[in-house]
């Protein structure tokens, strides 16, 4: 099994808007993923499609291998947005129902989670702080042992602290256990450090996505002296530019090194990187006729 | 047994950051030959990052010849950065300090000489790489 998540011009409508479209992602398996765009960019709907509790209007989705949806399901975790949990329900309750619900369970896994968590077994879910039902939430996600572990916004609506520790008792999950990961989130800094993968999602659409590490390397800022950005080289792909009237400032992507001496060139932060491809459809795209999803691995 | 910390606005990816810590606790002996490095696990459970990156910056340190893994064992140092280099700090320091005068003397700021030190030093660094 070499690949974890793939997409063929997927896309889903509600009524007449498209909420994804024209997707189309291949994810090697064994990576953590960060799927990361503005809030209503989709990618609620795309971690949806992945879990198959939606159907795609076109296009395909494969999960594992095989067709999302079908009976992958125990292979697939997933911990929907803002971690739910049952508040009436004690920490025991979602143990057994998980037990009782998933052919894979495993039972140390979950107890010694609740132990090291200091948990109390008979404490009701509504009862947990944030962090604590978020820990839950994982518990339950980590404990029917996944190949593929889909978490929506895992970590948005914890503090600081309780979001540093879901996200270390996380990777301790994906270093024990063989697991692949997405995790969607609207901030880079989160899944900086816990990504290895990025898909960033914009106005519906996948704006780029591949190994953060290519992308960090393949990536650069470049400012110099104003010049029409259609005199570039071809194999220098333009993501972002600003101008004044002396300046051009540009982000570009290129495998090739910049031999132009004109030019300072500068390596981007994730962040900026992100930035700029997030900055890019709100921008009149007069240069349409560059395939959107050119810079896709 | 040392513990790895990230700076995240420091500019150098993670994983450089875990083999500069290595190396540098070698050259100061905080690491010695027969020292077990943290666990990938222990190292994720700490950090939040992702285990690949340790397990990269692991097989760096591995392929210099400055550490070796052992099957379920662990990650042991296997040769140490420290009395090669200490020596050759005092010298070194000595002709930097040199060129510091020199280069005040010329009319140099304090900002002048670092972005000239930069410039040289990634000049250099660029040149070794091609």
């Amino acid at each position: 099994m070499n690949t974890v998540l793939q997409a063929q011009g997927l896309g889903k409508k509600y009524g007449r808007r498209w909420a994804l479209s024209d997707c189309t992602l291949d994810v090697p398996a064994g990576r953590v993923v960060g799927l990361v765009g503005p809030n209503g960019a989709g990618k609620s709907t795309l971690l949806h499609l992945a879990v198959g509790m939606l159907t795609p209007t076109s296009g395909s989705i494969t999960v594992l291998g095989e067709a999302a949806g079908t009976s992958q399901r125990a292979k697939v975790g997933f911990v929907a947005q803002d971690t739910p949990t049952y508040n009436r329900m004690s920490v025991a309750d979602h143990l057994r129902l998980g037990a009782r619900l998933n052919p894979g369970w495993d039972e140390s896994i979950a107890t010694k989670r609740i132990e090291r968590l200091g948990l109390d077994l008979k404490q009701r879910a509504g009862r947990l702080s944030g962090g604590q039902r978020a820990q839950l939430a994982l518990t339950l996600g980590i404990s029917k042992r996944p190949e593929l572990l889909v978490l929506d916004e895992p970590v948005a609506a914890l503090d600081p602290l309780a979001r540093r520790e879901f996200l270390q008792d996380l990777m301790e999950a994906v270093a024990e256990q063989e697991l692949s990961v997405v995790l969607s989130s609207h901030l880079v800094s989160d899944v900086e450090r816990s990504c290895d993968f990025l898909i960033v999602l914009v106005d519906s659409r996948v704006q780029v996505s591949g190994e953060i590490e290519t992308l960090l390397a393949t990536h650069y800022r470049i400012s110099g002296p104003r010049r029409d950005e259609k005199s570039l080289p071809s194999a220098q792909h333009v993501i972002s530019a600003s101008h004044t009237d002396r300046q051009s400032t540009l982000v570009i992507r290129t495998e090739q090194p910049i031999l132009d001496p004109a030019w300072t060139v500068s390596r981007l932060s994730l962040e900026d990187l992100v930035l700029a491809y997030m900055g890019r459809t709100s921008a009149p795209e007069q240069n349409n006729h560059r395939p959107v999803l050119e810079v896709q691995r | 047994m040392i513990e790895f910390h990230l700076d995240e606005r420091s500019g150098v990816s993670p994983y450089q950051q875990i083999v500069q810590q290595v190396r540098n606790a070698l050259r100061l002996g905080m690491l010695r030959i027969g020292d077990r490095l943290p666990t990938v696990k222990e190292v994720v459970a700490q950090l939040a990052i992702n285990p690949n990156t340790v397990l990269k910056a692991y097989r760096e340190l591995e392929h210099e010849g400055l550490v070796s893994a052992k099957q379920g064992v662990g990650t042991f140092v296997t040769q140490t950065l420290a009395d090669t280099s200490l020596a050759a700090h005092g010298p070194l320091r000595q002709d930097l300090q040199r060129w510091l005068t020199k280069a005040r003397r010329a009319g140099l700021d304090d900002e002048s000489i670092e972005a000239l030190f930069l410039a040289t030093f990634r000049t250099a660094a660029q040149e070794d790489i091609a």
